[in-house]
């Protein structure tokens, strides 16, 4: 199959980019979105040219590294899934396919089509973890947890952090990233303990960053490779709202000696 | 105009008292709705008068009651507040949304989402140009602001709907208007209550239906007024 392909190429995050395209031939429909981008890539380089820069590595789906906005949509046409999961037998022979970087001011393009996320790492680094060792593998039922939490708190936590909600999201929100992360943390004993400051704490970090409101489109949902759901932004907007109202002040202990 | 409203958005942003988090102040933004929101229904009983056969009559008397009445009077001001912080809130909230992504996409998103979710702000400002049109037909022709059309008193609501809807142009603006309020009010009722926390696979298919249903329902009561006198009238 034959595809013209229209990429983002911007060689700094300083110079400016813009949309260039190439055509690539003979692609079975059978390889993965991936595999035909290096293929374009090999043949960059054998003419001499600068192969195109993406962001990739585990390659089956688990590591949140790939990104790509493709025809419109974070992660292309396909839903549940990440780009390098992706394969060409999802798109028409002859398709014009644009490729572009994930738009946020939080995500500075680094080149071509890599945006530098830390950002996300930097929310998690405000609060998004357990401050103390929590041991070893308990025995099972040690620590009560009930079903239901157990497996929302699972649904949550297959967040792999690629950012697509906020790619997404018509006002580049990072709420589905972090209400994902604080419903793992708070629905579990080992995390609980710290869910009211964690809350805060991480939201303030989103809010400094540039990240916009949530507007309630859900576009973050429909496009999340790993299908989180938003009652996890309503979870963290409950938490949020009564860590606000009526969370007790924190004992402000002296110094007595 | 623009130019100064832009400079007090501007200084409002800065203000350091007002820098909440995002989540609170969607969370009064919400609250400010659901107050207009349940204003609306009682809006609409009262609009809903002016279809009796009776010259205008009861809806006289519920005019003269809502405008006399000392707790609908403290109830006013309580809903003008409203109003401006659900409107300036939303225009704060808009912008800082837009600044959050400075560099757009080539391809406009084709991500399928809930029916225009993604226009509250432009459903929004038809609705604050209807309101500002309102406020001038009514509100400042009672205060004595705007002079009264010919051969009406300015206390005089029925005439003065009457001399309004006579004009097909202003009715079909006035339906245009509820047709939108009718999207927004879609769309933000079950937001409000996903942003308030309340969302619950048990209960938020129902807020969803009821909200629609309370949209539809605002939306063609509003419209009906103007329906009727164009064709009966």
């Amino acid at each position: 199959m034959n595809y013209t392909l229209k990429i983002w190429r911007q060689k700094s995050a300083k110079e400016r980019g813009e949309m260039v395209s190439y055509q690539v031939s003979g692609i079975s429909a059978e390889i993965s979105f991936f595999e035909m981008l290096d293929i374009l890539n090999q043949q960059l380089i054998a003419e001499g040219g600068d192969p195109v820069a993406f962001d990739h590595d585990c390659r089956e789906g688990i590591c949140g590294t790939c990104s790509l906005y493709i025809n419109g949509r974070p992660h292309g046409p396909v839903r549940g899934v990440t780009t390098c999961q992706l394969h060409m037998r999802s798109f028409s022979d002859g398709e014009v396919i644009h490729i572009e970087p994930w738009r946020s001011k939080a995500f500075p393009v680094v080149r071509d089509l890599v945006v530098d996320r830390s950002a996300l790492d930097l929310i998690i680094q405000a609060g998004g973890y357990v401050s103390v060792n929590s041991g070893g593998i308990p025995d099972a039922n040690t620590i009560p947890v009930p079903k239901h939490h157990a497996d929302t708190a699972f649904d949550a936590a297959a967040c792999i952090g690629c950012g697509a909600c906020v790619a997404a999201c018509p006002n580049a929100a990072a709420m589905l990233f972090v209400s994902a992360k604080v419903s793992h943390l708070s629905l579990l004993p080992q995390g609980k303990a710290e869910a009211v400051k964690r809350v805060q704490k991480m939201v303030a970090r989103m809010d400094e960053l540039g990240f916009g409101n949530c507007s309630n489109t859900y576009a973050c949902e429909v496009e999340c490779p790993k299908l989180i759901s938003v009652t996890n932004i309503a979870r963290m907007n409950r938490e949020f709202l009564s860590a606000k109202l009526f969370s007790e002040k924190e004992k402000i202990v002296r110094d007595s000696i | 105009m623009i130019l100064f409203f832009s400079i007090a958005l501007k200084t409002y942003c800065m203000n350091k008292l007002l820098q909440f988090s995002s989540i609170t102040g969607k969370v009064i933004m919400a609250l400010a709705g659901v107050f207009l929101v349940t204003f609306l229904g009682v809006h609409l009983g009262i609009n809903l008068l002016l279809l009796s056969d009776d010259g205008g009559r009861s809806f006289s008397v519920a005019a003269e009651f809502m405008s006399s009445n000392p707790l609908i009077r403290i109830f006013e001001i309580v809903l003008f507040a409203g109003f401006l912080v659900h409107i300036v809130l939303g225009l704060v909230v808009s912008r800082q949304n837009r600044a959050s992504r400075p560099v757009g996409y080539v391809v406009a998103n084709r991500t399928e989402t809930s029916f225009l979710s993604k226009y509250m702000l432009h459903s929004g400002i038809v609705v604050l140009i209807f309101l500002a049109l309102h406020f001038s037909d009514y509100y400042f022709v009672k205060i004595g602001l705007v002079a009264p059309p010919e051969g009406i008193g300015p206390h005089d609501f029925y005439a003065m709907t009457l001399h309004l809807f006579s004009s097909t142009w202003y009715a079909l603006f006035y339906m245009f208007c509820f047709v939108l309020l009718g999207i927004h009010l879609n769309h933000a009722i079950q937001s409000a209550f996903q942003t308030m926390g309340w969302n619950h696979t048990r209960y938020m298919g129902a807020v969803k239906v009821a909200g629609t249903i309370y949209s539809i329902a605002i939306s063609l009561g509003f419209m009906v007024i103007p329906l009727y006198f164009i064709l009966f009238r």
